[in-house]
């Protein structure tokens, strides 16, 4: 959690519940289905794709909510209003960016190969 | 191929989004973005709320924009009072309006304009500094606030009246704001709706964040909270929330708390009245009925039922609403300019994006892909021929001539310097100007770094 602590020093107005600083999550609707309506209404340009299905990240998220109702799969949510049975998603948006950091704007990276949790396992 | 030069009329998100887009396009592309103020960013400074620096950061996303060699920003220029339409259609290859909508729409009810009462737009640009109403001056010396409204906008200016000073002062708000709250005797806010909560177009993040205020007590009135059954599992899912932070904090009114807020659902003001100055809201009781075709689906009935509440300040947050442009068509019913796919109907080579194209609704978001269609429209609307637009220096040499206080880039970035560097003093993201004099004076100092930054007019 430290690094998380970190962060939430250094993004001042952000939510922030035990100390980690929480977004909006893209969730398993978006599985296989990556409509990408969201990356259109995001202002900072913080959706990224990956091979199944889109991660926001976290540290770059204004927490605006522009992204939520755009999604036709229902799949994004306030991190805080995610049921119980979509947690996971919580860690996968994190787990993504291991390696890549803040890229700092989602059409200059492009579309990436890999996936993190539900999406990443086999059986998802 | 050659290059076109477009002017954007409006320096907020949704003339930002559409230049990134127009920057981006594999033809080249000059733009110039006007503004009638001399700093950019629109409502992200003047509208967005101080204590709102997550959602202000956006901001840095225009600034990458601005950072592009083809994109120009002159500031303090204002279409149709120093330069006019046919001017800028005559050096120009496309004009695109992106002027938000900057009047506010009106109760319609009697002692609306009785001192006291004042909308929402103008306290909201008094705290932010905007150079149009620094001067506002609302009286905060009564006890007793009523919002008018179920918005963002009114949970932003009640947020605002109920913030402990502490909170207020490490923010960017206006400095002649955070000193009139402080010495602001506003105690009690009520908010009122005309429909019920589920109705409320407040988003859950706002609510939770008016209701987690320190020491508050929050009442809810006029409401059973209970979700209607038609609506869209979406909808649903936002109503939900809503209601359940509703109920929660319906169950946590504190017994002596210093500051209050009351939420009175079904409730909407039909006079305004004092002597000399507001005193008192009558307020008619709604009941809901479904809507007619064409209207939303739950509409307000006044059942007759009328009470009264004292109110010392009235702050109407019912909508924004579009000012037309000489010479530019204008639907005065929507308050917007016609347009098919953003290119102005009966238009000439004339584009619109944002709140004036498609009304004011909607989050900083919303203009990206409202801006983008407009940017793709006016992209394919470019002769392949020629460009007819007059050269970048002839631009600023007509400025120079037309309005010589006029911003330019280095002349923003030299007011951006100046404020950011005075609110590191006081570790504030930064501390506003206020006034265009005061800004004209700050960005005249081009080059002059090593001058010692003070405020030019003192305090």
């Amino acid at each position: 959690m430290e690094s998380s602590r970190a962060r939430s020093k250094a993004a001042p107005g952000r939510t922030v519940l035990k100390g980690v600083v929480v977004a909006y999550i893209v969730t398993g609707g978006c599985m296989d289905v990556l409509d990408r309506a969201c990356i259109k209404v995001c202002p900072v340009d913080c959706i990224y794709e990956g091979g199944r299905m889109m991660y926001v990240n976290v540290d770059e998220c204004i927490d605006c909510g522009a992204c939520e109702p755009a999604c036709p799969a229902e799949a994004i949510y306030f991190e805080e209003d995610l049921p119980e049975e979509l947690r996971a998603f919580s860690d996968a948006t994190r787990d993504f960016f291991t390696g890549l950091g803040s890229p700092g704007g989602a059409r200059k990276l492009g579309k990436q190969s890999h996936d993190a949790g539900p999406a990443a396992s086999r059986n998802a | 191929m050659t290059s076109s030069r477009i002017a954007i009329i409006g320096a907020g998100p949704a003339g930002f989004y559409a230049a990134e887009h127009l920057l981006a396009s594999t033809r080249i592309v000059d733009v110039d973005m006007f503004d009638r103020v001399p700093t950019p960013w629109g409502l992200v400074r003047a509208g967005v709320a101080p204590d709102h620096p997550k959602i202000k950061s956006v901001s840095d996303q225009f600034a990458e924009i601005a950072a592009h060699p083809r994109y120009r920003f002159f500031g303090n220029v204002e279409i149709g009072r120093t330069v006019d339409r046919d001017a800028l259609l005559a050096r120009y290859d496309a004009v695109l309006y992106a002027i938000g909508a900057r009047a506010e729409r009106l109760l319609g009810i009697e002692g609306e304009d009785l001192a006291g009462s004042l909308g929402a737009s103008d306290f909201v640009a008094w705290y932010n500094g905007h150079p149009d109403l620094a001067s506002l001056e609302p009286d905060l010396s009564g006890t007793n606030a009523i919002v008018v409204g179920n918005g963002n906008v009114a949970l932003d200016v009640a947020r605002i009246l109920l913030l402990p000073q502490h909170i207020l002062e490490r923010t960017d708000m206006a400095d002649h704001a955070l000193a009139a709250l402080a010495r602001s005797t506003i105690r009690h806010v009520t908010i009122l709706g005309r429909r019920g909560a589920a109705q409320a177009a407040f988003t859950t993040s706002e609510l939770r964040e008016i209701i987690g205020i320190e020491d508050l007590s929050v009442t809810i009135q006029g409401d059973d909270l209970v979700a209607p059954a038609d609506l869209s599992p979406m909808e649903l899912r936002r109503v939900q929330r809503n209601l359940a932070v509703l109920e929660q904090a319906r169950g946590a009114a504190l017994a002596d708390s210093p500051r209050s807020l009351a939420f009175r659902f079904l409730r909407a003001p039909t006079a305004i009245r004092g002597d000399g100055r507001v005193q008192e809201v009558e307020v008619g009781v709604n009941r809901l009925e479904p809507g007619e075709p064409g209207e939303p689906s739950v509409r307000a009935v006044d059942t007759g039922i009328r009470e009264t509440l004292s109110a010392d300040l009235v702050i109407r947050a019912v909508g924004y609403r579009g000012c037309a442009l000489p010479g530019v068509p204008f639907d005065e019913t929507s308050g917007t300019i016609p347009h098919l796919a953003g290119a102005v109907l009966s238009g000439e080579r004339e584009f619109v994006a944002g709140w004036i194209k498609r009304g004011p609704s909607g989050i900083i978001g919303t203009n990206r892909a409202c801006a983008v269609e407009t940017a793709e429209t006016l992209l394919a609307s470019l002769s392949p021929s020629g460009s007819r637009a007059v050269p970048a220096r002839a631009i600023e040499d007509w400025l120079a001539g037309s309005c010589p206080d006029h911003i330019d880039d280095s002349g923003w970035s030299c007011i951006d310097r100046h404020e950011r560097s005075m609110g590191q003093a006081c570790t504030r993201p930064r501390v506003k100007l206020v006034t265009v004099q005061d800004m004209v004076a700050v960005a005249r100092r081009q080059g002059a770094a090593a001058a010692p930054y003070s405020n030019p007019t003192g305090p």
